[in-house]
């Protein structure tokens, strides 16, 4: 798993990028109310706002940490929003984007690089 | 955090985990370990510990409790002289053109009046009384806490330690002893449940507050959820909801001025912007604040604009909106255009440049609990 500066996770899942966002940054935003998600078949850039996550205190951009398209997103978030405080690492991914450059992964923390950056 | 106020459980916060936040001039818990949502559901429950220090108390006196009553009348469009001993009501602090300066409670404690003000408006509010209520000393009161304790279960863990809260009705005040110290109480609070809200001496605020925390039915509520309940029972936040621009008619308040002051009354006017708010209470204002309920699952939140469908003028604006835990549902409140007030109207607010649909709605959401 990677994790970037805006306390999101990338998994690489075959040939797709599974992402979502960290405890920490689940934890900062409160009781998760509403996920708006983009439309699977989304071209986007990196650092473009594809996720918007309303919590109890206010909104939130989730940007694309990568260029590519949105594959797949996921659903269960519209019924379920509150997984993204139960589970934030596991089932409640936001999207699956098939990576235009699947170098631009290389770039991102490790683990415990991003444990560094929130101690 | 530089710079900021403390409340006299400040400390008691930090034990508690919360997150603090600045508000009004204040270091305020935001919240607490199970977050917002979970502290409005167990207020709505059970019962909920609030710390309202922030706000004003203020001691109003004169040479007899009706010349304080009297002078306060012309700062407010709210009948002073009919509340009685052991009561308190609502009320507005007015501007010349018929806005609002403030909302506040009035209480008549048998010598003189107590007023609880907003914590961002306090020293405004203090300053406007002690220059014009005529004959009187306003005495802002700082060496006091206050607490409000609210939920169905308010009374068994107040009435624990003060067994006289148990008599009190709705809006009732009273003068009671804890353990030899002197609470000032009220049976009200800004929820929209049953509950209290107690005056304690600022050396007295922490164990009170101890007191009443070990009670399993009490936890600790953070402004978070203090927020999302009080949008829940419709009431109004000043500086979002009402303010200098926002009339009391346009605000849906003209419960909060009474017969007596009205046109034709036994006090008629004689209180800021009286011209423009008599005039309005007779033949209406041009918008009025109404609940705004979105259609879907995205909070609407304040500042968004209304719109009729298809149409680019807007209609009105939301001024508060966000989650509303025991409705599972979004609910916001605003003011929009008068002939679109009617419950049930469909609109369409705009979010993130999209126009969702929502719909006019009664307020409060959810029915209040108090005890008449």
């Amino acid at each position: 798993m990677k994790f970037t500066e805006d306390h999101e996770w990338l998994r690489v899942d075959g040939d797709l990028v599974v992402i979502g966002i960290t405890e920490h940054a689940a934890e900062q935003l409160g009781d998760v109310v509403f996920v708006e998600l983009p439309e699977a078949g989304t071209q986007v850039s990196s650092g473009d706002d594809i996720v918007v996550i309303e919590s109890v205190k206010a909104a939130s951009d989730i940007a694309a940490p990568v260029d590519g398209e949105v594959v797949e997103v996921n659903d269960a978030l519209a019924d379920t929003p509150g997984l993204v405080n139960a589970d934030p690492l596991g089932s409640a991914w936001f999207v699956k984007m098939k990576v235009d450059d699947p170098s631009q992964l290389d770039g991102f923390m490790s683990e415990d690089e991003y444990k560094d950056m929130i101690a | 955090m530089p710079n900021l106020n403390r409340t006299p459980l400040h400390d008691l916060h930090c034990e508690l985990d919360a997150r603090m936040v600045p508000f009004a001039g204040y270091e305020m818990p935001v919240q607490y370990y199970d977050g917002v949502l979970w502290e409005h559901l167990h207020t709505r429950a059970s019962a909920g510990l609030f710390d309202v220090s922030h706000m004003g108390q203020v001691r109003v006196s004169a040479d007899t409790l009706e010349e304080a009553q009297l002078a306060l009348e012309a700062l407010v469009p709210v009948s002073v002289l009919g509340i009685p001993e052991g009561r308190q009501r609502y009320g507005l602090f007015t501007g010349e053109a018929g806005g609002i300066l403030d909302d506040l409670m009035i209480a008549n404690q048998g010598d003189d009046l107590l007023l609880v003000v907003n914590a961002a408006t306090k020293e405004q509010d203090i300053a406007h009384l002690s220059a014009n209520l005529a004959g009187c000393s306003v005495t802002p009161i700082t060496d006091r806490a206050l607490l409000a304790l609210q939920g169905p279960a308010s009374e068994a863990a107040l009435s624990d330690h003060v067994p006289g809260v148990a008599e009190m009705r709705f809006m009732d005040t009273s003068v009671l002893d804890w353990n030899g110290v002197e609470l000032w109480v009220s049976r009200s609070g800004y929820t929209g449940e049953d509950g209290y809200e107690v005056s304690v001496p600022s050396s007295k605020a922490r164990a009170l507050a101890e007191a009443l925390l070990a009670s399993e039915a009490v936890i600790p509520i953070g402004l978070g959820a203090r927020d999302s309940l009080r949008l829940e029972a419709g009431l109004c936040l000043y500086g979002s909801d009402i303010d200098t621009t926002t009339t009391p008619v346009e605000a849906a308040l003209e419960w909060a001025i009474q017969k007596a002051r009205r046109r034709d009354g036994e006090r008629e006017g004689g209180f800021p912007g009286a011209s423009r708010i008599l005039e309005e209470l007779e033949s209406g204002a041009p918008r009025r604040r109404v609940g705004v309920l979105p259609d879907g699952r995205a909070p609407i939140r304040a500042g968004a604009r209304i719109f009729r469908e298809g149409s680019d003028d807007p209609v009105g604006e939301v001024t508060s909106g966000g989650f509303g835990p025991s409705l599972g549902r979004p609910v916001s409140m605003g003011y929009v255009e008068i002939e679109l007030s009617g419950t049930g109207t469909a609109l369409e607010a705009e979010v993130r440049g999209k126009r969702m649909p929502v719909t006019v709605a009664d307020m409060p959401f959810r029915p209040s609990t108090f005890k008449r």
